[in-house]
């Protein structure tokens, strides 16, 4: 299989702390990788810089083979790469499909237009995606007022809009409940499945990763301490000693509820 | 060499008072993240009262003791302004807090005036500094002397104040760190109000010291707000060797400037801020602000939808009313509504960049007035016929929005509402102060419509078409992909630029579009009234903008020419009053505290509390 995503000597500091380093992976077409490690492994960072949010202060990443540091999230996105957020963000003054209907308006470069009526563009195809979601009972809604399992959700919609080839996701469970959890990564792995899309994600909940990950990597204090298929990682020792000293740790679902 | 001397000497006595003023207004936006837009008004109200004082306190020491009361009791004043006015809207957006002190500003100029009347007060000479002495042969007063030699010691009691005691300590503390300090369980309304009784203290100082420099008048207020404004800037807010670096290099700038370049000093002053900030975007000692930082007031803003068949039946019926205007109405009638509705207009313009992209410009004036100079320019020197200047005023305007745009858009919040406003002071020096073409304070004349326009009446309908045409394609934009690709960088613009949206383009996009729309009513107001004036271009004219569509309501889609109409009519019927001033202070300053929302969201709460409209969410 070819590689969608390959990241080679990624690093970057802030001031003396080096949140990433010297991360090197690849992501292969249609894989769905997890990058766990504890609060602060440099997970998010490591996001940023993919999507063009950080720069790095060195190393290289590639999308199909084509350097795409230096870009900025928007050129990033318009390549095909999708991304969700930590902490959700959405527009909170629009409905919820007018939030998908923003995503579609701009993948078809009309943003500028000023004569339509934004809320009637890609009515359909907003539609759809919230369904694929399990969101389109709550189209209408005003943003400002959903649960945070349903921004999350909202989200998932909105990164799917221009059909990307690949997806980043950090923290996509984070404030749901554990039976939502498991839907919502179970529809992610459905989504990988069907529609070609590879992805890579961050999770706190073991059962989430183990369940339905192709292949995990750890970070700890911005290194990568261990990679391999989810036995092999379930079973590394020193992935036990990162998680608080082992044993315990793997059946403990609610590490942490992340706001 | 001596004169050039005496001049750096003047230069640095200059520099007393400013530093005095500006480190005041630094403080208190360091601690409490207020702009406080009334210091002159402090500044203004320190001169007066310590000219009082003066004519009671006899001697040297009574002198001295009146500058020093003066200061005290003008900071007990703000003490009293910040728990009455300020306390409330503490984490309300920017825009709450500017109008408010701009509400205290007009208080505090019609109390002035009734206490002290209208006439210019003539400062005391300070007793024992009445002469000159010459330094290489060049005459300095006294009195200059000694203000520089007392400056320092200002700024080195307020460095130690600041650096060495626990209060400094804490107020230090409160710039870097807001919450930290109230997770240190100290009491932040206290030391907020602290702060502002200090901030307003050296405000009355400056004025007090002044005095036998400069006197008291009525309009130190707005005079000293600029350069204090561009000395804040310059030197970085929250910074007090900034503000005492920018004061000098400000105050000698202009002393040098009034010998060499007469014409030009005020704009000097402000291309010196422009540049500072293209290289060093918060000022030479700043800190980057932290873009978002101010709460929210209210409920979240609402999601907008096209208006109904039914409003719109209602907008034409209201249209055609407006039509039988000069039918049924008087000819001042006809007169008022025009302005009115050019007003809208203008208003509407700044309630689309403002509410739709977050904008807060507080030069908004600058594209008013641009467009109208631009057709007086027009056709006072090309003779140019008013349909083509009609469409020249919007280009002009817009494409000094392109401009100034570009440069404000790199920054930020409360820097970019300054960076607006330096950009619009400006303008406005260059039209005041390069009269051979603009006329200066005499503005542009004889400036009338086509003769076919020329009857009140067939102006009349002109400014209805142009300026309602012009509200409802603002409106209608706002629906548009555009409107909303706006409002998506207004309420992420992480997520906006990770869809593909560039947020800075899009800004800049509608404040150029904002601008020109401006314009074009700032072209229709020239024609309407004949002439104009530099005031089109001055702070008043943003501010009044800012205030319209606050009163109107920011979170609304017809704030803007609501609240144009409303306070053009309010402001009509008060004009008539002697201290018409002091009302319309307390009547936006209790619609910051009382109506938060103000008359459209207002309007809207109570429609749905009775059941006329209904509200989506509560069907649910
Ligand atoms: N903008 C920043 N400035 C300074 N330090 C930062 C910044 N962003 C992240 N860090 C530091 O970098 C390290 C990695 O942070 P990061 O957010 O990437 O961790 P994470 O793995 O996503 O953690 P979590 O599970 O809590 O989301 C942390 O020590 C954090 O304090
Ligand atoms: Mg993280």
């Amino acid at each position: 299989m070819s590689a969608v995503l390959t990241v080679e000597h990624l690093s970057r500091s802030f001031g003396a702390i080096k949140a990433v380093d010297d991360v090197s992976f690849v992501l292969r077409q249609g894989e769905l990788l997890a990058l766990i490690g504890p609060n602060g492994a440099g997970k998010s960072t490591c996001f940023n810089m993919l999507m063009g949010q950080l720069k790095p202060t060195s190393g290289v990443v590639k999308l199909n083979g084509e350097k795409i540091t230096g870009l900025a999230p928007r050129q990033i996105w318009r390549k095909g790469v999708g991304r969700t957020f930590q902490i959700t963000a959405t527009y909170s003054s629009m409905t919820v499909i007018e939030n998908v209907q923003m995503a579609l308006i701009s993948y078809h470069r009309r943003i500028y237009s000023m004569l339509p009526y934004a809320h009637r563009m890609y009515w359909g195809r907003a539609l759809e995606l919230l369904d694929t979601v399990g969101m389109a009972d709550q189209a209408d809604r005003h943003c400002a007022v959903l649960a945070y399992g349903d921004l999350k959700r909202l989200e998932l919609a909105v990164a799917l809009a221009h059909d990307p080839k690949l997806l980043l996701m950090d923290e996509p469970t984070a404030g749901m409940a554990p039976r939502e959890r498991i839907a919502l990564m179970q529809l992610t792995a459905d989504i990988v499945r069907d529609q070609g899309v590879s992805c890579l994600f961050t999770e706190h909940d073991m059962d989430v990763v183990f369940a339905h990950a192709h292949r995990i990597m750890v970070l700890n204090r911005g290194q990568l301490i261990a990679g391999g298929s989810v036995d092999e990682i379930r079973n590394n020792p020193q992935v036990q000693e990162v998680y608080l000293g082992g044993g315990m740790l793997f059946n403990a679902a609610e590490e942490k509820a992340d706001a | 060499m001596g004169l050039f001397f005496a001049q750096l000497l003047t230069g640095l006595a200059n520099a007393g008072a400013l530093f005095m003023v500006a480190s005041g207004l630094s403080l208190i936006f360091g601690v409490t993240r207020i702009v406080n837009f009334a210091h002159g008004s402090f500044y203004m109200l320190g001169a007066y009262v310590g000219y009082t004082l003066m004519q009671v306190l006899p001697g040297v020491v009574g002198f001295w003791g009146a500058v020093l009361l003066a200061g005290i009791i003008v900071g007990l004043i703000g003490v009293i302004v910040e728990i009455c006015v300020l306390r409330p809207v503490y984490s309300a957006p920017e825009l709450f807090q500017l109008v408010a002190t701009f509400g205290v500003i007009l208080v505090i100029q019609d109390l002035t005036l009734m206490i002290w009347g209208a006439e210019d007060l003539l400062g005391p000479r300070a007793p024992g500094l009445k002469g000159i002495v010459r330094i290489m042969d060049e005459p300095v007063p006294q009195y200059d002397l000694a203000l520089i030699a007392i400056t320092p010691f200002v700024a080195f009691a307020l460095w130690y104040l600041i650096t060495k005691t626990r209060v400094g300590i804490l107020v230090r503390a409160a710039t870097q760190d807001r919450e930290m300090v109230g997770a240190l369980g100290v009491n932040q309304s206290w030391l907020f109000t602290g702060v502002f009784f200090l901030g307003c203290a050296l405000a009355g100082l400056g004025g007090a010291v002044q005095l036998p420099k400069g006197g008291a008048d009525l309009l130190m207020d707005f005079n000293i707000l600029t350069s204090v404004f561009v000395v804040v800037v310059i030197g970085g807010m929250g910074s007090l060797p900034g503000a005492y670096l920018a004061a000098v290099i400000i105050s000698v700038l202009n002393v040098f400037g009034v010998s060499y370049m007469p014409k030009s000093t005020l704009v000097l002053m402000f291309l010196v801020m422009v540049v500072v900030l293209m290289f060093r975007p918060f000022g030479l000692f700043g800190r980057e602000e932290v873009a978002g930082e101010h709460g929210q007031v209210g409920e979240p803003e609402r999601p907008i939808k096209p208006a109904g068949l039914k409003i719109r039946l209602l907008v034409a019926a209201a249209l055609v009313l407006l039509g039988l205007i000069p039918v049924m109405g008087s000819n001042f009638a006809v007169v008022l509504v025009t302005d009115i509705l050019i007003f809208c207009l203008f208003a509407a313009s700044l309630q689309f960049m403002l509410g739709m992209g977050g904008l807060v410009s507080f030069g908004h004036a600058a594209f008013f007035g641009g467009g109208a100079y631009v057709a007086a320019l027009f056709v006072t020197y090309a003779h140019t016929p008013m349909e083509l200047a009609l469409i020249l005023a919007p280009l002009g305007a817009g494409l000094a929005a392109v401009l100034i745009g570009w440069v404000c858009l790199r920054s930020t919040g409360v820097y970019f509402a300054m960076l607006t406003l330096a950009f619009a002071q400006l303008l406005w020096s260059l039209v005041f102060q390069w009269g051979d073409i603009t006329g200066g304070d005499d503005g542009l004349v004889n400036i009338w419509p086509s003769a076919w326009a020329s009857s009140n009446m067939v102006f009349f309908y002109l400014t209805l078409v142009i300026c309602a045409g012009g509200i409802l394609l603002l409106r209608h934009a706002a629906h548009s992909p555009f409107g909303y690709a706006l409002r998506a960088a207004r309420d992420s613009s992480r997520q906006a630029e990770a869809m593909g949206i560039n947020t800075k383009r899009i800004q800049w996009v509608a404040f150029a579009f904002a601008g020109a729309m401006a314009g074009v009513a700032g072209g229709l107001f020239v024609f309407s009234k004949g002439s104009v004036f530099p005031n089109e271009l001055e702070i008043a004219r943003s501010f009044d903008a800012l205030i319209v569509v606050f009163l109107g309501g920011v979170k609304t889609l017809s704030g803007g020419w609501v609240g144009g109409a409303s306070f053009e009519a309010t402001k009509d019927y008060l004009t008539r009053f002697e201290y018409w001033r002091l009302a319309l202070g307390l009547l936006i300053i209790a619609v910051v505290i009382l109506a938060p929302e103000g008359i459209v969201g207002s309007l809207r709460k109570l429609g749905e509390r009775t059941g006329i409209l209904n509200n989506a969410e509560d069907k649910r």
